[in-house]
């Protein structure tokens, strides 16, 4: 058969390329709710018009985001059936579980309280409408949670036996399945890098704003805000990171060593962290590398003098296990994808600091480099959360779940390539079209900035809103 | 009860949810070119379900989790096999979902025109071909051993499916017209009684040859009596809707699509997915579900969540209970 019609690769790259996709507006989704129900707290808190000019400017960008994420949403909760159907018989008995939860936990808190927020303005008594938003704070952590739970599962598959008569993984706990270490530990590292993306935002707009010299009664505090919410949130992150990569070292040896790409095993001051390489990453050619002795040692073990265990050694062992084949992930992806979601949280972060020092007081920079700078840090921070992924989920291949299940094993074996390359072709082409109108949504609303005085009905003080909202 | 027929009933409720509720939202949406004169009349008629759409697609959402975890076999099978409907089904649902939101960003009335022909695509896609998939299934598909589907598209598209198809595209338009009938106030509400009684008429003819041809075919006693009930509602809701009685006509435009859905899973008990080329591959109830454990763990899930989930969805539509006319909509904005 043609090579291009190959139903895993074409699978492959939709999955990859349509959750991707989703993974640009569930970040965004869940960190501006939070930050929109800040906004509107402090509003219902103090009365003063900036909160509430702040939770309608930011509540707008938010809700032209949450549509793409819930209709992006969809395809990912099918594909697991249409594109992976052999994967599906074998996981959902264990997998079906934490989505099942997702929903009716989450999903259905998140799309009603949602729309209660949207339309019900003025229907409903400020501090009930106040609670609708945080309603859908706490519904869109909660689907995190239970789908970083499934996908830990594919990461370090635990609280199961196969049942052989049916060929199938089957749930022995779903508590123990529901606290695999490394949910515990990918939950909060996503969900502060989720933050940071929302105050990336935060910050972009306000700079922009302020760089212009408008709404600068808005804009000012929402840039304190942000650079706060960048610098917590960051280091938050960061040691969140921190023991996710220590579970990770335990559940998948291999991921470690891929993103070093260190091929020998390596103790103590050996086990460097290779800050940037030049030449190839293979291990066979190396012209000039950075180094911090004891550094790889360290993420891997909390101590300096820990082993790490390298590529050739893990693949030997792996083919005792498992049988014969390359249990190699992709080294170069693994090896940048990693430094890139690093070092661009720590470039924004310090650019948050910085932000921070040259704005305190209610000073202004004057320099105009500055604020471009700052305008970048939400691109910086999306960039850095698709690379994070990009590096978790190639970092596991070849598997599918870790030593149960090859990719390559888990294609639907009844779908075609055509009809694949189909359905790649479809959602690259609407997706790409949906990206630019958002884009160019988003950017308005931006630029259009808050509204000036909101209107104020003079009696009950509440705030004039249509009753209809499209 | 046994955990397995307790799951099949639940995946029953679960659509049932979906069709009620996103059902009426299609039938809004395809009631566009007929019911909206003027962009206000259009506004009118997607405000009526703007709080709530979003929450009533969640149901097929939540159906297509809960299947994946109660039947996996069903799950796999189905959405593979069904894989090029299925993606126009996506696609339609994701264009009328963006287009609610975008819709009103820009005053053009051509950008308008735009998302309301897609908002109409995005409505009446979904609403064929889930009456095509349902019958399908209904009606057995080829399966192999492994369960994989092994027909091709064009097998999908037989007689017993299309009209299938069309029966549940009228059901939903009709729905979606009484809806409006019950959610506006003034010049629209009467064309939408009017149109409801001219659509009515087509839709019992269509409704009562799927529903018998369904019991002919596939029938057993409990379906033939559920098939009857779905008729005689189906029929009572528009002499209602003659009468102007739009709660009840609506309430029983709700039962009857459940009851068609109740139909056709009577009809496939205590299959899930008959093959029609070999029994033998057939998937059941017993051979496509998941262990006993999971799902004692999923239904203590439902058990608590449902009731509160329905709580505070039921407040909602409470709390937007008021009738939708042109004074309110805000010309100002767009
Ligand atoms: C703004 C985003 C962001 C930033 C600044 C960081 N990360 Fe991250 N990282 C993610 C966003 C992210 C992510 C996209 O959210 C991932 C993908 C999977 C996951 O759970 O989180 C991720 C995955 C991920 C993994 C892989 C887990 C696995 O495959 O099982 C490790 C080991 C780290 N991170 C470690 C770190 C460390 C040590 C950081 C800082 C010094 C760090 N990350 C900063
Ligand atoms: C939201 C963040 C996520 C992103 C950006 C992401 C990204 C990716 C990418 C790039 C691939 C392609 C890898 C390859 O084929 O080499 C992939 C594969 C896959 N991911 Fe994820 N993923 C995310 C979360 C998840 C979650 C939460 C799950 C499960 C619940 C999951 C399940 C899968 C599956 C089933 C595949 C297909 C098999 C494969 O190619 O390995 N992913 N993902
Ligand atoms: C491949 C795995 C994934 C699947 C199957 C999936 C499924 C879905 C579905 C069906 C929706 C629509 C829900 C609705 O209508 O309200 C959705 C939206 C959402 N998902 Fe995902 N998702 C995946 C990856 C992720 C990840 C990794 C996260 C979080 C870390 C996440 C968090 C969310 C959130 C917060 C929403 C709401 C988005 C919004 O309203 O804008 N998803 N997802």
């Amino acid at each position: 058969m043609n090579e291009w019609l190959d139903p895993l690769l074409l699978s492959r790259w939709q999955f990859g390329l349509t959750t991707m996709y989703h993974f640009i507006f569930v970040p965004l989704t869940i960190g501006m709710a939070l930050t929109v129900a800040i906004f509107q707290t402090a509003w219902v808190r103090t009365d003063k018009a900036k909160y509430l000019q702040l939770t309608h400017f930011f509540g707008k960008i938010f809700l032209i985001n949450v549509a793409m994420g819930v209709v992006t949403g969809i395809v990912q909760e099918f594909q697991f059936g249409m594109n992976w159907s052999d994967y599906s018989r074998f996981v959902g008995d264990v997998f079906g579980a934490p989505l099942a939860f997702e929903g009716i936990v989450a999903f259905f808190l998140e799309a009603t309280f949602i729309g209660l927020w949207i339309f019900g303005w003025d229907k409903l008594p400020k501090k009930i409408h106040l609670g609708t938003i945080w309603m859908t704070v706490v519904g869109s952590i909660a689907s995190a949670y239970f789908i970083l739970a499934a996908n830990a599962f594919m990461q370090n598959p635990i609280a199961y036996t196969i049942n052989e008569e049916k060929g199938r993984a089957e749930l022995t706990s779903i508590w123990e399945l529901l606290t695999n270490p490394i949910a515990l530990a990918a939950f909060p590292h996503t969900i502060f890098a989720c933050f940071m993306v929302s105050a990336g935002l935060i910050i972009s707009v306000a700079a922009w704003h302020l760089y212009r010299n408008q709404h600068l009664e808005t804009m000012r505090p929402a840039l304190k805000f942000g650079l706060w919410m960048m610098v917590i949130a960051g280091v938050l992150t960061t040691l969140a990171g921190d023991q996710l990569g220590l579970a990770m070292v335990d559940a998948q040896p291999m991921k470690m060593a891929a993103a070093e790409a260190l091929y020998h095993t390596a103790t103590g001051a050996n086990a460097s962290f290779s800050v940037f390489t030049l030449g190839t990453p293979d291990g066979v050619q190396e012209l000039f590398s950075v180094r911090i002795p004891y550094l790889l040692s360290f993420l891997s073990t909390h101590t300096f003098d820990g082993t790490v265990e390298g590529i050739n050694n893990l693949q030997a062992q792996y083919v005792t296990l498992y049988g014969p084949g390359d249990y190699t992930p992709t080294i170069w992806i693994t090896y940048w994808a990693f430094r890139w979601m690093i070092g661009l949280g720590l470039a924004h972060m310090l650019v948050a600091v910085v932000g921070l020092w040259l704005t305190r007081g209610g000073r202004s920079p004057k320099r105009t480099w500055v604020w471009k700078v700052a305008i970048l840090s939400f691109p910086m921070s999306l960039l850095a959360m698709s690379v994070g992924w990009v590096f978790t989920e190639m970092g596991r291949q070849p598997w599918l779940v870790f030593g149960l299940m090859r990719t390559a094993d888990g294609v639907s074996p009844g779908v075609t390539g055509v009809e694949i390359l189909i359905s790649l072709i479809v959602f690259t082409l609407l997706y790409g079209i949906l990206a630019v109108v958002e884009f160019k949504l988003i950017l308005k609303a931006v630029q259009t900035g808050p509204d000036d005085a909101p209107v104020q009905d003079a009696e009950s003080g509440a705030h004039q809103h249509a009753v209809t909202v499209y | 009860m046994d955990l397995t027929i307790l799951w099949f009933w639940i995946i029953a409720f679960m659509f049932i949810g979906y069709f009620v509720l996103d059902g009426f939202d299609f039938g809004v949406g395809m009631s566009l070119p007929f019911l909206g004169r003027d962009d206000t009349d259009r506004r009118v008629l997607i405000n009526t379900i703007g709080p709530v759409w979003d929450l009533n697609e969640t149901w097929v959402i939540v159906a297509g989790a809960s299947l994946f975890a109660a039947f996996p076999e069903w799950y796999a099978t189905m959405f593979s096999g069904f894989y090029l409907p299925l993606l126009l089904i996506l696609v339609a649902l994701i264009l009328r979902g963006v287009s609610f939101e975008y819709r009103h960003q820009r005053p053009e009335s051509s950008w308008k025109k735009w998302f309301d022909g897609l908002i109409i695509v995005g409505s009446a896609v979904p609403a064929f071909l889930w009456g095509v998939a349902f019958a399908n299934i209904v009606r057995g598909v080829k399966l192999n051993a492994n369960h994989d589907y092994i027909g091709t598209l064009f097998d999908l598209l037989n007689p017993y499916a299309l009209l299938g198809g069309i029966t549940t595209l009228l059901l939903f338009f009709v729905h979606g017209v009484v809806f409006v009938s019950l959610k506006t106030e003034g010049d629209i509400r009467m064309r939408a009684r009017k149109l409801a009684t001219k659509a009515g008429i087509v839709t019992i003819v269509a409704a009562a040859t799927f529903l018998a041809w369904t019991t002919l075919a596939y029938g057993t006693v409990a379906s033939a009596l559920l098939a009857a009930l779905a008729a005689a509602l189906l029929i009572a809701s528009f002499l209602a809707n003659l009468r102007g009685a739009e709660r009840l006509a609506f309430a029983l435009m709700a039962g009857t699509i459940g009851l068609v859905v109740l139909t056709l899973f009577a009809s496939l008990f205590p299959d899930v997915m008959p093959a029609s080329n070999d029994p033998a591959n057939s998937l059941t109830i017993a051979n496509a579900s998941s262990s006993t454990y999971t799902l004692g763990v999923i239904s203590w899930t439902a058990l608590i969540g449902m009731p509160v989930i329905l709580l505070y969805q039921g407040w909602t539509y409470w709390v937007f209970r008021k009738r939708i006319g042109r004074a309110h909509i805000d010309l100002a904005a767009h």
